[in-house]
């Protein structure tokens, strides 16, 4: 049974002159458990309405989501978005440490355990020795994994990621990557991730959906067999790769 | 304001040297001196009063009444704050009435309040509660407002319940507003205890003032509001440390964001 599964969903908008603009057209997919999956499309094609949809924080127009076996309505309890802008999405009142340990309160951990499987997460993402800064005090990039660390304490089934390195510079997304590769292998979540960068999702991903142009629709799906774990420099390098880039590269550019 | 932490040299020598121009000026003219006691005797007085603990019960009665009328109008204001924000219809509901009624000088409300509560301690503190709520409320209904709509949704997709998402979303994302309006209405409250004091009752530092004044005191009626003076001057202070303490999270993020 897959973990996830999207069946015709659609959304459209009441626009401020009364007519009604469509988002999401028509998006059916299933996302098996353990697998990282990517929507990539181009720059407002509906991407960041169809994970909040995906995510039950928006309703759909028609079609439903269905997470384990469940019908969304509402968040479920076992997914997470990360959202693009870490500075607006972080706890600004609480460290470090405070807004990772959130992720644990929010699932009901009080235990004595859950101050050490904080620290363990911030030293994951690579945080180690900043548990007590506040928000405001770091990098963009290190907010983002402070993000992520907080969505992985909640310890989700499906982990939906909104082009979180989206407004990161190339090589502190490069490293982003990364780190996220390296926790996806050791906690085996399932993640759902959009980007406009399809090298990104090339990288990334098991699977790639190819977004049409609004309302957005999928035009394609592409299996990626690069081995892992993945390398910046041999994945990009391989045979395929550029290929793969090209093909997609071709299908936004002359999308419907 | 300077740093705080640096001791405030030039501030002080101004007010010494206004204060020995009144001691001079005092001592000059008998007529004057009757109105205006040179400062000396002034805190003669003051000292007299303390020792003998004639203004040590208006000190507590004001104080009391203060902290009364403060505490619950600051519980009244953040809570129908955090409703009015949160709820788009209740606040347009009670716009209109709040911008008709914030405006008005509160002390106008006194002889309402007399009419409606006698002279007595029920009536000054009900005049301190409604002349205090509005700054905190409409502070309140701003912060909450104002709040960034992912933090919202980033407490639901973590699967907070309504009432989580406002004991650790809502009240600390508005805190900084709600603190604002808390410290504008220190001074409010502290305005309006002693006011209602003067036109009614037999007790508190309003009170004794006034009651100095009209048996031709003046050195007690100025001991007096010296000590009123210093009474707002150590709130205040004592407001700030709380205020430091609690917003210490956010005293860094404005020194990045104005730099």
């Amino acid at each position: 049974m897959p973990i996830l599964e999207v069946e015709y969903l659609s959304k459209s908008y009441r626009q401020l002159h009364g007519e009604n603009t469509l988002a999401i057209g028509n998006v059916t997919c299933r996302v098996e458990a353990g697998e990282f999956v990517s929507f990539v499309g181009p720059s407002g094609c509906g991407k960041t309405t169809l994970l909040m949809t995906i995510a039950g924080l928006i309703e759909p127009t028609s079609g439903r989501v269905i997470v384990k076996g469940k019908e969304v309505k509402g968040p479920p309890p076992n997914l997470v978005l990360v959202f693009q802008e870490y500075n607006k999405s972080l706890f600004a009142w609480r460290t470090i440490l405070g807004n990772v340990r959130f992720g644990l309160e929010a699932r009901g951990d009080r235990s004595i355990g859950a101050e050490s499987k904080t620290r363990e997460l911030i030293d994951i993402v690579g945080l180690k020795g900043f548990e007590k800064h506040y928000p405001w005090e770091l990098s963009g990039g290190m907010q983002q994994r402070v993000a992520i660390a907080r969505a992985l304490a909640y310890e989700p089934e499906v982990l939906l990621m909104d082009e979180p390195f989206g407004s990161l510079d190339a090589l502190t997304r490069l490293e982003l990557e990364d780190t996220l590769l390296r926790v996806w292998a050791e906690l085996k979540t399932t993640i759902l991730f959009i980007t406009h960068d399809i090298e990104e999702a090339i990288y990334l991903s098991d699977r790639i959906w190819v977004l049409s142009r609004r309302p957005s629709q999928i035009i394609q799906e592409l299996l990626v067999e690069f081995s892992r774990p993945r390398n910046q420099l041999a994945t990009r390098a391989e045979v395929g790769f550029m290929a793969m880039r090209n093909e997609i590269y071709r299908q936004i550019g002359h999308a419907p | 304001m300077n740093g705080g932490k640096k001791f405030n040299w030039l501030g002080w020598l101004v007010l010494a040297i206004l204060l020995s121009l009144w001691e001079y000026g005092a001592r000059m003219s008998p007529t004057l001196r009757f109105y205006i006691p040179p400062v000396s005797q002034i805190f003669t007085a003051l000292s007299h009063l303390f020792v003998s603990g004639q203004v040590a019960g208006h000190l507590l009665s004001t104080l009391s009444r203060f902290l009364e009328g403060y505490v619950i109008a600051a519980l009244l204001a953040v809570s129908l704050g955090i409703l009015l924000g949160y709820f788009r219809f209740a606040y347009n509901l009670l716009e209109t009435l709040i911008e008709f009624l914030r405006p008005m000088p509160s002390v106008a409300i006194i002889p309402v309040a007399v009419l409606a509560l006698g002279i007595g301690d029920r009536m000054i503190v009900a005049v301190t509660v409604y002349a205090s709520l509005w700054p905190m409320l409409v502070n309140t209904i701003d912060g909450v407002r104002n709040i960034e709509p992912t933090l919202i949704d980033t407490a639901r997709t973590f699967g907070l319940s309504r009432r989580l998402i406002l004991w650790r979303i809502i009240l600390p994302a508005a805190s900084p507003y709600i603190v604002t309006g808390l410290r504008i209405s220190l001074s409010i409250a502290l305005i309006l205890v002693t006011t209602a004091e003067m036109i009614a009752g037999s007790r508190g530092m309003g009170f004794f003032i006034l009651d100095q004044e009209r048996s031709f005191n003046s050195g007690n009626m100025y001991a007096g509001i010296i000590v009123v003076a210093i009474l707002g001057y150590a709130l205040n202070r004592l407001f700030l440390v709380l205020e430091t303490t609690a917003l210490r999270w956010r005293r860094g993020m404005i020194a990045r964001e104005s730099a």
